[in-house]
């Protein structure tokens, strides 16, 4: 006979989980007095959502499922804007909370909420564990579920009763069985074949990659037909290092933020070959002018997502990797491209000017830090300018060194997130790029890396303002800032009452120095870069303007 | 812009409802009518599910709902051949007298029930296509409808074709 959290416990062991994001509290006494001897690490948060976030971050560094747990109530609603970030960015996550005993279900007793109704429209699936004998089969569909397909995240809700529950049940041998959840992964031949003669014939193709080339690890595949046929490639946020940002054919970023030669070539080219990427209104502006004289091929695993926001010549259902890797093999090398690849250097060329460098400029920061972790490093953002200085002029050249919320947008997420990459990938650095109004969304996880002496960078955006929205009320709203000023925050101080080593940096030759120390240092640390205040993020797409009408290019 | 009629065959657990609800009013999907209930196949339910839209918007729907796990089956049956039926009550004001027997002649020419008599209403049973509905209802308004409830349409292919979990 064993309880049900011991079961809990046990089914997590089996599906390889090593880490697990937590906050306790009644409903889940349970399941931590289990885990006080179980051979499972526990990382106590500051804050739930920090928990979910962490996760997450685990996944996106790992490519494996992160895990989190939280008590009901309260703790559960916590998880919701970290839960809600995963669904939006397909990461595998599984997110375990307690719940009141079956028998108070909808009484409104204490800590109660419908965890699962209330997490529906953010999850891929989700349970509500209603009999004890139910858990290891359960846990096995949800990571299943999580980690396979268009990856996400899964809910198991447990009530408090479940857990204490005496059972006689070995766990579930085998692999889950779901009859309604067959995910695809061979591309369907004759889609293949129509793509095979689309590539061969294009002029102007252009390769349009994302996040589904990192989650099914495709970025050889990718370099291969890019290298293969001549065919640049853009990346969007969330498809940062798919391919190394120095590879000749790359154009980098595409879309509001994007570069001039990516947004160019896409207005251009004859055949836009899309794989991993859902036509985001971020990376398509205008809907109708973005690739408007191309044919387009789109490879997803996710059929919902073909032809749901542009119609598409050639719908390939299947896993990037392996739907790539059938239209390689019937592929001949390809010459007689120089035309593009002219036009398209020459644009990629006319962008390399770096903006103002007198004040403390971001991409300064960003760009020493690139240059001085080289390839040792992981870059977590939080959301905002931050970010898209981070996204632009850091140089990523390998998978799952870009960690960002890009679906959700979600303020608050880099500083968890890293803490999870960095037990996810302990052997390199990890360095969160903040804004200070995003690193004050969950600054208390400075607790955590305290505790666990985890070595995570915060390199602080500092400009006092919320800046992403200032700069929008710049451009659009006639400079009135309208609640998007933030008082100056001593960073240094903070981190220090925590127990966290800091440096404020306000000049330019500091920021080398300063970045070595924070480097060097084997525990966190914290860099408050006073940047120049009103430094804006450019070239920038208008929403709803055509990706091509970009707005103050750099000047000199 | 049309009706369509989705067939759909999930796992009789609870949640499917509000997971396939919400994900219509989550995407802005309109539903016109949806009826459910167990089926021949152990653990599942049979739905029947009217929405309105184009050709892109029911891609969508059968789309997104193919990706919900419960969801174990969706086949628009729009254009094949189907036998559809919907089941209205309908409580009519009906003193005794030449209007009850107005209304029991327009029953009987819609092959209604009368499945209730009241002093001053009657209620009809009535079976059919939804326009052999409509057109009842439309009759019966001018004798004054006092409550009309209808089940959504309900719907099976005709003949030896079947939509079951197996292919
Ligand atoms: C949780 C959350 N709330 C609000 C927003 C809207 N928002 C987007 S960017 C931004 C400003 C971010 O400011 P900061 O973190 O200081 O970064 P900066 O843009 O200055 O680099 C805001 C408020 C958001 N993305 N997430």
């Amino acid at each position: 006979m064993k309880t049900g959290a011991k079961l809990l416990v046990e089914s997590l062991q089996r599906e390889g989980v090593e880490t697990i994001f937590g906050y306790p509290g009644g409903a889940v006494l349970p399941i931590y007095d289990e885990l006080y001897d179980a051979p499972i690490r526990h990382i106590l948060v500051r804050h739930e959502q920090a928990a979910a976030h962490a996760a997450d971050g685990y996944a996106r560094a790992s490519g494996r499922v992160g895990v989190c747990l939280a008590t009901s109530g309260p703790g559960a609603c916590n998880l919701v804007t970290g839960i809600a970030t995963a669904y939006m960015d397909s990461v595998p996550l599984v997110a375990i909370t307690g719940q009141v005993p079956t028998f108070m279900l909808g009484n409104d007793a204490f800590q109660e909420s419908d965890i699962t109704g209330i997490t529906m429209p953010v999850t891929k699936h989700s349970y509500l564990v209603k009999r004890a004998a139910d858990l290891g089969q359960v846990v096995k569909d949800a990571f299943y579920i999580a980690g396979t397909g268009r990856q996400g995240p899964v809910l198991v809700d447990i009530p408090k009763d479940v857990m204490t529950a005496q059972i006689d049940i070995e766990l579930p041998i085998g692999r889950a069985k779901l009859r309604g959840y067959q995910p695809t992964y061979e591309g369907h031949a004759l889609q293949i074949e129509k793509a095979v003669a689309l590539i061969g014939e294009a002029e102007r193709p252009l390769l349009y990659v994302g996040g589904g080339v990192i989650a099914s690890g495709a970025s050889e595949e990718v370099l291969r037909l890019a290298e293969l046929m001549l065919i640049p490639v853009a990346t969007t946020l969330m498809g940062l290092g798919a391919v190394p940002c120095d590879h000749p054919l790359n154009l980098g970023m595409i879309g509001m933020h994007g570069t001039e030669a990516a947004n160019y070539a896409v207005t251009e080219c004859d055949l836009l070959i899309a794989v991993g990427v859902r036509f985001d209104d971020r990376v398509t502006g205008k809907i109708d002018a973005f690739a408007p004289n191309a044919r387009i091929i789109h490879i997803d695993i996710d059929p919902a997502e073909i032809g749901k926001n542009k119609p598409v010549d050639v719908p390939i259902v299947g896993d990037a990797g392996k739907v790539l890797q059938s239209i390689i093999r019937r592929l001949a090398r390809t010459e007689g491209r120089e035309m593009w690849l002219a036009r398209v250097g020459h644009w990629k060329e006319k962008q390399t000017v770096k903006d103002g460098e007198d004040g403390l400029s971001p991409a300064y920061i960003i760009g020493e830090m690139s240059d001085l972790l080289g390839d040792r490093g992981i870059v977590v953002s939080e959301v905002g300018q931050n970010q898209m200085w981070a996204a632009q002029h850091y140089c990523f050249r390998r998978p799952r060194t870009w960690i960002s919320s890009g679906g959700l947008g979600t303020m608050g997420y880099g500083f968890p997130a890293a803490i999870g990459a960095h037990f996810a990938r302990p052997d390199e650095t990890v360095v969160d790029v903040a804004g200070d109004g995003s690193f004050q969304m969950n600054i208390q996880e400075l607790g955590t890396v305290v505790q666990y002496n985890v070595p995570v960078k915060v390199v602080v955006l500092n400009n006092m303002y919320l800046g992403m929205v200032r700069q929008w009320q710049e451009l659009f709203y006639d400079r009135r800032y309208s609640y998007t000023e933030l008082p100056a925050v001593d960073f240094v101080g903070i981190a220090r009452a925590y127990g966290v080593d800091g440096i404020r940096v306000e000049e330019k030759e500091d920021v080398r120095p300063a970045l070595e120390a924070a480097f060097a240092t084997a525990g966190p640390f914290v860099l408050d870069f006073r940047i120049e205040r009103e430094a804006n993020v450019f070239p920038m797409v208008p929403a709803g303007a055509a990706i091509n009408e970009m707005i103050g290019r750099r000047q000199r | 812009m049309k009706f369509h009629t989705l067939h759909v065959l999930v796992e009789n657990r609870a949640g499917v409802l509000s997971r396939i609800a919400g994900l219509f009013s989550r995407r802005g999907f309109n539903i016109e009518s949806l009826a459910v209930g167990t089926c021949e196949e152990a653990g599942m339910s049979r739905m029947t599910i009217v929405v309105l839209g184009d050709d892109a918007q029911i891609e969508q729907v059968k789309k997104q709902l193919n990706k919900l796990i419960d969801v174990i089956k969706v086949s628009d049956i729009t254009e094949q051949s189907t036998v559809a039926r919907e089941l209205a009550l309908i409580k009519v004001a009906a003193e005794p007298g030449e209007t009850r027997a107005e209304v029991m002649q327009v029953a009987n020419i819609f092959r209604a029930q009368i499945i209730d008599v009241g002093a001053k209403t009657v209620i009809l049973e009535v079976t059919g296509d939804s326009e052999k509905i409509d057109a009842l209802e439309t009759l019966l308004r001018q004798y004054g409808i006092k409550e009309f409830v209808r089940t959504g349409k309900i719907a099976l292919l005709r003949g030896q074709k079947a939509i079951r979990s197996m292919k």
